[in-house]
């Protein structure tokens, strides 16, 4: 059990054809979207020599380097509002033990067992009634809006656990309430505010349905709705489109290999709490 | 309760109240305002223009109900939402016992096996929608070793589209999974194990009998995760197959979007949205008291 046997052997190499099948679509992302359409195909769609001429027309022709503008700003705006709201809501409800402080979580607890198809369409009144239809803003307040459950219920969790001793002594000393919150509950929380980050940020950049409904007819779309937009029109036309797909998710690889830890870490106890 | 969490200590801070607002705001403006509208909305004939709404009763129900398309709908989500919760957790725990072993590779394989989870579920739909075509990546491979008899249109016929979705779906989901099972795993005794393998236990008995019970918040928070993810399953049938071919991977929740802003029928629209939300919210709450139960 506690050795490398022959049978961890066969167990290593079970395991290292199964990661090999799961990285093949993603040899076959790179390989298609490298193409040369002169070449014979090899195993995983494997050309060679590598023809980098597709990748050049999709940034030129997909207007994708826009989209990942857009796709960046609607991020950070959604996950500062989202971290801004969720500290501070989170931040009374774990410490007045009242029966309107439990009213009021229990409120925000509610909308995680809210799936939101009910709610699909008179949101989308609204926000035409609002005429913020086409606008960011729309993208913006819907991503706040519904991950004020998840973030407040992580939050409330993490700072009910962090010793009053520190603000009660910064009190005591003199210190306004709204101080202490800043210099004490919000370094302390940086191990939930980095989960949360990672999180809300994936969800927010890799989300479709939402600029689906309220950014296809306006010029201010996502990654993911303009390479949705790019494959309609260059279906047929699969390296081009590998290329646009390479482009669309450059900026999560990026992310994911630099701080693959954190992330996995962030996922595994995010999701559990 | 409140009589022994009366500490002295919790008395001295007063956190502004006022903090509470923008989060209030933002959720009751988005969240729960659309939906309290649209179950009273499921009982009328809204259809987002008009003002004055006429009160129709259960009549937007009997009509879903009684409609075959929805009917399928539903039983293709719940096929989905079957398939993907079995291939996650078998495939995720499976994944997960062999990088917790001695293996050499398991820091890498780990890697390879979450890269899916972040990546964009519409860059999954095309993807997987290219390998899975007549002539792509998958019926090549199986021609070059000689399986052409295995050859299929994975996504073009009507017994096999649903499937294939969902073996794009567990790709792209089961590295969340498997790291789950990995941290409960990584808390089991190597020494428990060690002993039940010295009583005699073989592989299969150790795993049902010994390890799955003590990893079984996991189990339980795989299961609902998945359970919830599959049943509200978009991206992947939009993108990869647009709910065909005839009708066989429409699922609900494409059903909805469907109606909602491609037929422009409303109050079936928002009355499937109440069917579907009323389904999630009854399994995550099945789910929670399960755990409840076992952690007591």
């Amino acid at each position: 059990m506690n050795r490398y046997s022959w049978r961890t052997f066969i167990l290593e190499i079970v395991m290292i054809l199964a990661g090999i099948v799961f990285f093949a679509p993603f040899v076959i992302l790179l390989a298609v979207a490298f193409r040369n359409n002169d070449a014979p195909r090899h195993i995983f769609d494997i050309t060679w020599p590598l023809d980098f001429s597709h990748i050049v027309t999709a940034w030129q022709v997909s207007g994708m380097g826009a989209a990942i503008v857009n796709s960046t700003i609607i991020t950070v705006l959604s996950v500062v509002g989202i971290i801004a709201f969720a500290i501070t809501a989170a931040y009374p409800l774990s410490r007045y033990r009242t029966k309107w402080s439990r009213g009021v979580f229990f409120f925000f607890l509610a909308g995680l067992f809210l799936a939101g198809q009910a709610s699909i369409l008179p949101l989308y009144t609204l926000i035409r009634d609002m005429h913020l239809m086409g606008t960011i803003w729309a993208v913006v307040i819907i991503h706040i809006g519904a991950n004020m459950p998840f973030s407040i219920f992580l939050y409330s969790s993490f700072l009910r656990d962090i010793p009053r001793e520190y603000e009660e002594a910064a009190v005591i000393d003199g210190c306004s309430p709204v101080r202490a919150f800043f210099s004490i509950i919000v370094p302390l929380s940086r191990p939930i505010t980095g989960t949360l980050v990672i999180l809300t940020a994936l969800g927010c950049w890799n989300d479709f349905f939402i600029p689906l409904l309220y950014l296809s007819a306006s010029g201010n779309k996502t990654a993911p709705l303009t390479l949705y937009n790019f494959v309609g029109q260059y279906g047929a036309d699969w390296p081009l489109v590998f290329s646009a797909l390479l482009l669309s998710i450059i900026p999560i690889l990026v992310l994911y290999f630099v701080a693959q830890k954190h992330i996995i870490k962030g996922f595994a106890s995010g999701l559990k709490g | 309760m409140p009589a022994k969490t009366r500490r002295h200590s919790t008395s001295g801070i007063r956190p502004p109240v006022w903090f509470l607002i923008p989060a209030v705001v933002f959720y009751t403006v988005i969240v729960v305002v659309p939906n309290v509208q649209g179950y009273a909305y499921s009982f009328t004939d809204w259809n987002g223009l008009r003002p004055v709404v006429n009160w129709v009763g259960w009549q937007n129900y009997a009509r879903i109900f009684d409609d075959s398309g929805t009917i399928k709908a539903f039983v293709n989500t719940i096929l989905f939402t079957i398939g993907t919760v079995i291939g996650q957790n078998v495939i995720g725990l499976l994944l997960a016992l062999g990088c917790n072993s001695l293996i050499k590779s398991k820091y890498v394989l780990r890697l390879i096996f979450f890269l899916p989870v972040v990546l964009t579920p519409i860059v999954t739909a095309f993807l997987w929608s290219y390998v899975l075509n007549p002539t792509g990546s998958l019926n090549e491979a199986l021609g070059s070793v000689g399986l052409e008899w295995l050859q299929q249109d994975w996504l073009g016929s009507p017994e096999l589209a649903l499937w294939s979705v969902v073996v794009a779906s567990v790709w792209q989901g089961v590295g969340i999974t498997m790291v789950i099972y990995l941290a409960a795993l990584q808390g089991v005794s190597p020494d428990l194990i060690e002993a039940s393998a010295l009583d005699g236990a073989g592989p299969v008995r150790r795993l049902l009998q010994i390890i799955l019970p003590l990893i079984n918040g996991a189990v339980v928070i795989n299961i609902m995760l998945t359970l919830t993810g599959g049943l509200k399953q978009f991206d992947l049938v939009f993108a990869m197959t647009s709910g065909g071919p005839a009708e066989s991977t429409q699922t609900l929740g494409f059903l909805i979007y469907k109606n909602a802003f491609v037929n422009l029928d409303y109050p079936t629209a928002v009355a499937q949205g109440v069917v579907l939300t009323l389904i999630v919210a009854l399994v995550a709450v099945v789910q929670i008291k399960a755990t409840s139960r076992k952690e007591d």
